[in-house]
C-alpha cells in the first residue's frame, strides 16, 4: 500500500464516498460487525462530549477549550487498533486516542477546569500528558521509539500534531532521529486546513505533508482523514510496518477543523460559510454512519436512543469534575522536584504566615 | 485608549512613517493577532509589510535576524512568551550577538514583542514570566510598559533602537486600563524608571501589571501610616540604578515586587543595586515579593501563585517594622 499511495504520485487513500459507499474495495479493511459499531460509537460519544464542553465553556463552567469537531475519525481509528502496551504522546486534539487509552472525560474535565491533577490520566497506560508547545511531543514520540527497540519490545508509539505544527522545527528533527533510529513511531499529522487563523498554504509550498516523509527516508502517506476506513487501513499497514522493524510512517490525515480552534477564537474572522458548508459533505461521522445504515448495522432510531444516554453519562462526569475540590496549597510545590528542596518548602511556609496573618486581619 | 491600541497606534505610526519595519509573527496578519493587536494594520499597511509567518518561533527570530542584517526593522510577534523557547537559540546566539561579532558592521534593530504574565485563567505556557532570562542575556535591551501610554512611548524607542529590544506587554492588563493617550508619535525612553508615587518611609519596585498592585498596596499601607514610594521600572535592561538608589537613599527601605519566580530574578537584581548604591542608606533588608520558585499553577491554583496587594503589605509592614 505505501507503494501504491507514495506520496510522489499525489494519491490520497479513500476507501467511501462523501455518501458511505464504498468506492476502493480493494483495500477495504476487514472489520466485523461489531467493531464497525463500536468504531461509530466511540466517534459519536466523541462528538457528542465535544459539543458539550463547548457549551459548557460557554456557561463559564470550565476554561478555554480545543473542540475536535470534525476530525473524529482520525482518534476513531487510532482507537480500534492501538494496544494497552502502546504509547500515545498527544498533542491537544485527538480526544477519542485519549478514552481509548483509558483516560476518563472526568481527568480531561479536571484538566480542562485548571488543576494540574487533570494530566494525571490514572487509569491510562503509556499515555504522556497533553503538549501545548506545538510539536514539542513529537521528539518524546521518538525517543520512547528508541526505548521500544533498545529493549527489543512489541510496542508501537502513536503521536499526533496539527498541520501548524509540521512548520517547526521540531518535527523536522523528529522524523529525523526516528527515520535513523527505524523507531516504531507512528506520526498522525491531522491537517485540519488551519493552525489558528493561519490556512495551511501559509504553513508550507508543498501542497501535502505526506511527502515530507521521502526526504526522511520514510514512509508518507496522505489520507482523507474524515473517511473512518481509510484511516482504519493507513493505521493499521503503518502498525504493521512499524511493528515488523521498518521504522517510522507519516500519516497525512486531512480533515477540517469544524469548530473553532479554541472556544476564545472567532473563525468568522478568517473564512467563510461557504468553505464551511463544502467540508460539512465530508463529515466523518455522517459518512460512516450512512455506510452502517445501507449495511443495516444501524438505524437513526438506536442513534436517538442512544445520544441522551451518553449526555447523562458526560453531564455525570462533568458534575463530579466540577465537585474535585479545593486546589491545596502544597499542590503547587508537591510535584516540583521528587524531594522538595529546602528553599521552596521554606517558601511554602512563609505563604502560609502570610495567610495566617491576612486571616487574622479580616 | 488601552494597551493594546496604544500598541497598534505605535506600530501604526512607525510602520507610516519607516518603510523598513516589516510586522510578522504567528496570526498577526488577517486576523490581527490573538489578542487584536494587530487589528486593522494589514488592511493599511499591505500583505508585505505585515503578514502571517509559519508557525515557528525560531523561524521567526533567525529571518529577523537576517531581515536586520540586511537593513529592515523587523517587528516579530511571539504569541505567548511561553512559546518563545524555540526561538532561544536564534535570539541567545545570533539576535544578542551579531553587532558585537561583526563589530559593528550589522545592527540588529529587532523588536520582539511577546505578551506575558498571569492572572488570565489559562493554560500552561501562557502565565509565565521570564523577563529576567531575557535580561541575563548580554547584547538585548529588556522592555515592560505599566499602562497605555508607557506602552505606546516605550514601543515607538524600541522600534527605533538600533539594538534588539524584548518587548513584554503584560497581558492581563491589557484592556484593563483607559488612558488619554496622544495620537500622535512620543518617546518614552528606554533605561528610565519613573518614581510614579511619591513618598517617605519605603520604596516599592514594580512593573507590568504588579504596578496596580503596588498601587493598591500603597493605599492600604497609607491606611496603616505608611508612606510608599512606587518606582515603575519600565526597562528590566538597561537596569535604572540611579532612580532606584535616590529613592531608597530618601525611604531607607526597598521591596521588588514581581510575578517571577524569585530565584535569581529581576527582585535579585534590584536587592544587589540596593547594597551596592545605597548600602548605608539601608534601615532593613532589601525584601522580595516575588512568585514561588514553581510552576505558575493552572487557574484554579492560579490565586496561591500570584502576587496580591495584601501580600506586599505585609511585607511592607514587616520591613517598616524591621
Ligand atoms: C510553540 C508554540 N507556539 C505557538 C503556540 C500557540 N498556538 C496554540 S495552537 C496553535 C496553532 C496550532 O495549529 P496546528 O498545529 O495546525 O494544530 P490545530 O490547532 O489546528 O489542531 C498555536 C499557534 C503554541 N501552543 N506553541
Amino acid at each position: 500500500m505505501f507503494k501504491e499511495y507514495n506520496p510522489i504520485k499525489k494519491k490520497r487513500l479513500q476507501i467511501i464516498d462523501n455518501d458511505g459507499k464504498v468506492i476502493n474495495q480493494k483495500l477495504m479493511p476487514k472489520l466485523d460487525d461489531k467493531q464497525l459499531i463500536k468504531a461509530y460509537k466511540d466517534m459519536l460519544f466523541a462528538r457528542t462530549a465535544d459539543l458539550m464542553i463547548v457549551n459548557y465553556q460557554r456557561q463559564g463552567r470550565i476554561y478555554t477549550y480545543p473542540p475536535n469537531y470534525g476530525q473524529e475519525a482520525i482518534s476513531g481509528a487510532v482507537a480500534q487498533i492501538m494496544r494497552d502496551d502502546d504509547w500515545l504522546v498527544p498533542a491537544f486534539r485527538e480526544m477519542g486516542a485519549y478514552l481509548a487509552k483509558g483516560a476518563s472525560l472526568k481527568e480531561l474535565f479536571i484538566y480542562f477546569m485548571g488543576y494540574e491533577d487533570g494530566s494525571l490520566f490514572k487509569n491510562a497506560k503509556n499515555f504522556l500528558p497533553i503538549s501545548v508547545p506545538i510539536s514539542s511531543q513529537l521528539l518524546h514520540a521518538s525517543g520512547i521509539g528508541y526505548e521500544i527497540n533498545y529493549n527489543n519490545k512489541d510496542q508501537i508509539v502513536y503521536t499526533f500534531v496539527g498541520d501548524g505544527g509540521t512548520s517547526e522545527g521540531d518535527f523536522h528533527e523528529a522524523l529525523n532521529f526516528a527515520g535513523v533510529w527505524k523507531a516504531p513511531v507512528i506520526f498522525i499529522v491531522q491537517n485540519n486546513q488551519y493552525g489558528i487563523s493561519t490556512p495551511f498554504k501559509m504553513q508550507t509550498a508543498s501542497d501535502g505533508i505526506a511527502i515530507k516523509a521521502l526526504a526522511y527516508g520514510i514512509e508518507g502517506i496522505q489520507v482523507d482523514g474524515n473517511d473512518f476506513f481509510a484511516m482504519y487501513k493507513a493505521v493499521e499497514e503503518s502498525a504493521k510496518h512499524a511493528s515488523g522493524g521498518n521504522g517510522p510512517v507519516l500519516i497525512e490525515a486531512v480533515t477540517y477543523r469544524k469548530g473553532a480552534h479554541t472556544t476564545s477564537d472567532d473563525p468568522t474572522k478568517y473564512r467563510t460559510k461557504e468553505e464551511e458548508e463544502k467540508w460539512d459533505e465530508t463529515d466523518p461521522l455522517k459518512r460512516l454512519k450512512a455506510y452502517l445504515i445501507a449495511n443495516k448495522l444501524w438505524s437513526e432510531k438506536e442513534e436517538e436512543k442512544i445520544v441522551p444516554q451518553y449526555k447523562k453519562e458526560i453531564d455525570r462526569q462533568f458534575i463530579e469534575a466540577e465537585n474535585y475540590g479545593e486546589y491545596a496549597l502544597e499542590d503547587v510545590f508537591k510535584f516540583m522536584y521528587t524531594e522538595m528542596p529546602q528553599d521552596i518548602k521554606n517558601q511554602m511556609m512563609e505563604h502560609e504566615k502570610f495567610l495566617k496573618w491576612k486571616e487574622a486581619r479580616s | 485608549m488601552n494597551m493594546v491600541n496604544a500598541i497598534n497606534n505605535a506600530l501604526d505610526i512607525k510602520m507610516a512613517e519607516d518603510k523598513s519595519v516589516i510586522v510578522y509573527g504567528e496570526d498577526v496578519g488577517v486576523e490581527g493577532g490573538v489578542f487584536r493587536v494587530t487589528e486593522g494594520l494589514q488592511k493599511k499597511h499591505g500583505v508585505e509589510r505585515i503578514f502571517d509567518s509559519p508557525l515557528a518561533e525560531s523561524g521567526l527570530a533567525g529571518t529577523a535576524v537576517g531581515m536586520a542584517a540586511a537593513g529592515l526593522r523587523p517587528i516579530i510577534e511571539m504569541q505567548f512568551s511561553g512559546f518563545s523557547y524555540p526561538a532561544f537559540n536564534q535570539i541567545i546566539s545570533h539576535v544578542s550577538r551579531m553587532h558585537n561579532r561583526s563589530r559593528g558592521k550589522y545592527k540588529q534593530a529587532i523588536v520582539i514583542r511577546m505578551p506575558y504574565g498571569g492572572g488570565i485563567n489559562a493554560l500552561e505556557h501562557h502565565s509565565e514570566s521570564a523577563e529576567a532570562i531575557w535580561g541575563h542575556i548580554p547584547g538585548l535591551k529588556v522592555v515592560i510598559p505599566s499602562n497605555p501610554h508607557d506602552a505606546k512611548g516605550l514601543l515607538i524607542s524600541s522600534i527605533e533602537s538600533e539594538d534588539p529590544v524584548i518587548y513584554m506587554e503584560p497581558k492581563r492588563i491589557y484592556r484593563a486600563i483607559k488612558q488619554e493617550v496622544e495620537e500622535s508619535k512620543f518617546a518614552v525612553p528606554i533605561g528610565k524608571a519613573k518614581v510614579i508615587h511619591k513618598g517617605e518611609d519605603i520604596t516599592l519596585v514594580a512593573y507590568g501589571a504588579m504596578i496596580r498592585e503596588a498601587q493598591k498596596a500603597a493605599a492600604l499601607a497609607k491606611k496603616e501610616g505608611i508612606s510608599v514610594e512606587i518606582i515603575d521600572l519600565r526597562t528590566i535592561y538597561p537596569i535604572d540604578r540611579e532612580t532606584i538608589a535616590e529613592s531608597i537613599k530618601k525611604t531607607g527601605r526597598i521591596i521588588t515586587v514581581t510575578e517571577a519566580p524569585k530565584a535569581f530574578g529581576v527582585s535579585a537584581e534590584i536587592s544587589a543595586i540596593a547594597n551596592e548604591e545605597a548600602f548605608l542608606f539601608l534601615e532593613a533588608p532589601p525584601k522580595r515579593v516575588a512568585g514561588f520558585d514553581t510552576i505558575v499553577p493552572l487557574p484554579k491554583g492560579e490565586h496561591h501563585y500570584l502576587q496580591t496587594a495584601e501580600k506586599i503589605l505585609y511585607e511592607i509592614i514587616r520591613t517598616v517594622k524591621y
